[in-house]
């Protein structure tokens, strides 16, 4: 069995106190050049696909951990042409973005990475988020995520709306598209409406890869309706076992990764120190070897990881220059790129146009 | 890429494919350019209730595309055109800010004010912005843009004595206006060139005040050499009140080129590139968008219609500033086309499609440059006609008679946009 394997890229890495580690780069978490070295170095890793994070607020009150952060989409478009293989999704709010503005920023980002863009949609229930935004009310979590899906559902129109070949430049009469193959998508749904089509023709993957990061059931129902891939967050193997078997019941096309915090050396320790507290996170945090962290990528299951560098670079080299080597001699990895697309690296195929006419 | 574009030669590249923006980027700053500049369009043209399909259509979002364009240039600056109706400020600054650190200091930032329902259909905060507060909500909007940028100050990030960021030195902000009434903490450190060039396109009595009072370039729509010192005098005279100077502000008019080896050649290049936009289905639309009539019935090579204009209704859609008088425009056309005995495609052709410098490339340097010496400018934006070709000759022949000139620049002096530009840095 081959693991597909995605690495998160947020700041100087998933520990607080990263960007005070040995061979951290804090001066240069703002520059384009530290991303691309870090997306370079994942790509020679024949790694699936990078995530970017991103927000609308700061990520912390404390003033010894890293504030600041790089528009996701933005960033990702910037290393896009500087790589040729890896995937690229970025994060987005689908509470205070514009369904409209994330498709076709998206959609532009598959057009410059010509087929490796991805997307993963965020909630945002946090009111600081919403003061920046002069929202008074947070809506509560269950309508949060009936407003995400009904943006999915947009964005997932919005690529839909030129069909492939609406553009036909023909001379003969003078048009240059065929308007109908070009759709409003009419949107009416509870919060907003979207007219469309939308300004940008349908992207080169004709859905980017749509991701999810769920820890509960409304996210992981979330991810089952609207979702290609969702990221899960088990604490051990029999808790990556019983939320398989939940996620599976709900869809069984959806494909799921486990998110772990990565730490492949003895540096976790001296970082707790450094930030006043062990690490806390969401997702299951290891440290050890690249031979166990193999054994455990292997045993809990999953067809795919997303792995959380707990330092960057570090952590990165190390499951570039480790971890995929051991893999690879279990037979556990790719040794080359495959298909050149991201959908098709998970086997997805191109879906066609759900407006397209069937002939 | 608009509708200016001729997409029938057999020249015409992809208008969204990376590689034509990548061409045309590269090709620009190897003529040394000043900035790139993208437009936006947030909702597909529309006549007579039907998308417009005879000119080239389909464009990335700016942002996106520049940000990429960052990583295969490295002194082009990099302008976006971001309307202020369909966004947020938090957003709409943190992006431009992110574009500013990853390009190292190039990011440039095209304030539009245009808004209609018509668009507004495509977004969730929807058009109901009235007219009249078009200019109030866009002077709001990039003042609280600004304040987010100065919300970090210069030396947020010591990143020593075990601290990341120096206390009260990041992102608090409070905006509270008549559009906008946001606080809370910004999240992107201060932009290298401290705030993104503004640049602005208005040329109504409002959009000149605002130009005059915020902006640091302004895309101009008056690119012949009279009406252009006519504007250019306006516009700087206004900017003493806001306590800045001439140089504070830089005029550059959209204009068009076409060279040949000969000025004849040339001029026949260019009448055929007329034809090519304006093809006898797009004359009639044209025509019917003044009209507000269905004209299909006509001959676009026989002359104009003889029935009047219908006021009262508006068949084009998604076209910003288009004609604000159709009564005048419709005389006007009416007088010009009995004057010269035009039929109704030769008519669009004298006045949809105007040219700015037709002729050799030595003619072409002599004119852009008399422009500038006689301030009806202080540079240009070229609007090529070819993607992805269309600034080839223009920086293959075109610009080194500049240089030579010693009016063009021979290499960058400076990393960012604002240096380039001879403005001031900000501290």
């Amino acid at each position: 069995m081959s693991l597909h394997l995605a690495v998160a890229l947020d700041g100087a890495g998933w520990h607080p106190a990263a960007w005070r580690a040995e061979g951290a780069q804090p001066d240069r978490l703002f520059t384009a050049g530290y991303w691309a070295d870090l997306v370079i170095e994942a790509e020679r890793g024949l790694l699936d696909w990078v995530t970017f994070e991103d927000s609308l607020s700061l990520q912390s009150s404390r003033h010894d951990q890293v504030l600041g952060r790089l528009d996701a989409v933005l960033l990702a478009a910037a290393v896009a042409p500087l790589t040729s293989k890896i995937g690229l999704i970025p994060t987005t709010s689908v509470t205070h973005t514009e369904p409209f503005h994330v498709a076709i920023g998206i959609a532009s980002l598959d057009y410059a990475s010509k087929g490796r863009a991805g997307w993963r949609p965020r909630v945002s229930g946090r009111p600081d988020e919403a003061a920046h935004f002069g929202r008074r009310e947070v809506p509560d979590l269950d309508a949060l995520f009936r407003e995400a899906a009904d943006a999915v559902e947009v964005v997932r129109r919005l690529w839909d709306s030129w069909e492939d070949d609406a553009e036909i430049r023909d001379a003969a009469t003078g048009r240059f598209i065929d308007r109908d193959r070009l759709h409003y998508i009419d949107f009416q749904g509870e919060f907003f409406s979207v007219k469309g089509p939308s300004i940008t023709p349908r992207p080169p993957q004709g859905q980017p890869l749509v991701t999810a990061l769920g820890h509960s059931t409304t996210p992981y129902e979330f991810a089952a309706a609207n979702a290609d891939v969702l990221y899960v967050t088990p604490a051990d193997r029999d808790d990556a076992r019983r939320i398989a078997g939940e996620v599976r019941e709900l869809n069984p096309g959806l494909k799921v990764f486990a998110d772990l915090v990565v730490f492949l050396g003895d540096h976790k320790a001296r970082l707790d120190d450094l930030d006043g507290a062990p690490l806390e996170s969401d997702a299951h945090v290891f440290e050890g070897t690249p031979a166990e962290l193999a054994d455990l990528l292997l045993d809990w299951g999953f067809e795919g990881y997303r792995l959380r560098p707990g330092v960057l670079p570090h952590d990165l080299t190390a499951i570039t220059r480790g971890l995929v080597p051991e893999l690879q001699a279990r037979g556990a990895f790719r040794t080359a790129y495959e298909a050149p697309d991201l959908r098709g690296r998970l086997g997805l195929g191109r879906p066609a146009s759900r407006y397209a006419r069937v002939s | 890429m608009n509708n200016t574009t001729v997409w029938s030669d057999p020249r015409s590249g992809s208008q969204i494919d990376f590689d034509s923006f990548k061409h045309l980027a590269q090709t620009a700053e190897r003529g040394r350019f000043d900035f790139f500049f993208l437009a936006e369009g947030l909702r597909l043209r529309e006549m007579k209730g039907r998308i417009h399909d005879l000119d080239v259509v389909g464009r990335p979002e700016s942002l996106t595309v520049l940000s990429a364009l960052s990583a295969v240039t490295t002194h082009l600056g990099l302008a976006a055109t971001v309307n202020s109706t369909f966004n947020e400020p938090y957003e709409v600054a943190r992006r431009l800010a992110t574009l500013d650190h990853l390009s190292g200091g190039r990011a440039a930032w095209n304030v539009v004010t245009s808004w209609d329902a018509f668009t507004g259909e495509n977004f969730r905060r929807g058009g109901y912005l009235a007219e009249t507060d078009r200019y109030t909500r866009a002077r709001e909007f990039l003042q609280t843009a600004r304040e987010l940028w100065d919300s970090w100050a210069p030396d947020a990030l010591p990143r020593s004595d075990g601290r990341f960021a120096r206390p009260g030195g990041i992102g608090s902000f409070e905006h509270t206006g008549q559009h906008f009434d946001i606080r809370g903490r910004f999240d992107v450190p201060r932009p290298p060139q401290g705030h993104p060039v503004i640049i602005q396109a208005g040329d109504s009595e409002e959009g000149r005040e605002f130009a005059a009072a915020s902006a640091d370039v302004i895309f101009s729509r008056h690119s012949r050499l009279d009406e252009g010192r006519v504007f250019y005098r306006d516009v700087k005279s206004r900017l003493a009140k806001y306590g800045r100077t001439a140089d504070d502000l830089k005029i550059l008019p959209a204009v068009t080129y076409v060279l040949g080896d000969t000025q004849e050649e040339a001029e026949e290049r260019a009448a055929e590139i007329r034809r090519a936009q304006v093809g006898p289905r797009t004359a009639i639309l044209f025509l019917e968008a003044i009209w507000g009539r269905d004209l299909s019935g006509y001959d676009p090579d026989g002359p104009l219609p003889d029935v009047e204009p219908d006021l009262e209704t508006d068949v084009s859609k998604g076209r910003a500033q288009f004609r604000r008088d159709r009564a005048e425009t419709a005389a006007k056309w009416r007088a010009l086309a009995e004057e010269k005995n035009l039929s109704i495609r030769e008519l669009v052709i004298e006045t949809a499609a105007p040219q700015t410098f037709v002729g050799t490339a030595r003619s072409v340097a002599a004119e852009i440059d008399r422009f500038v010496q006689t301030d009806a400018a202080d540079g240009f934006i070229f609007v090529p006609h070819l993607t992805p070709g269309g600034l080839d000759d223009l920086v293959d022949q075109v610009v080194p008679l500049l240089q030579e000139k010693g009016v063009h620049r021979t290499d960058y002096t400076g990393p960012t946009l604002r240096h380039h530009l001879g403005l001031k840095e900000l501290s």
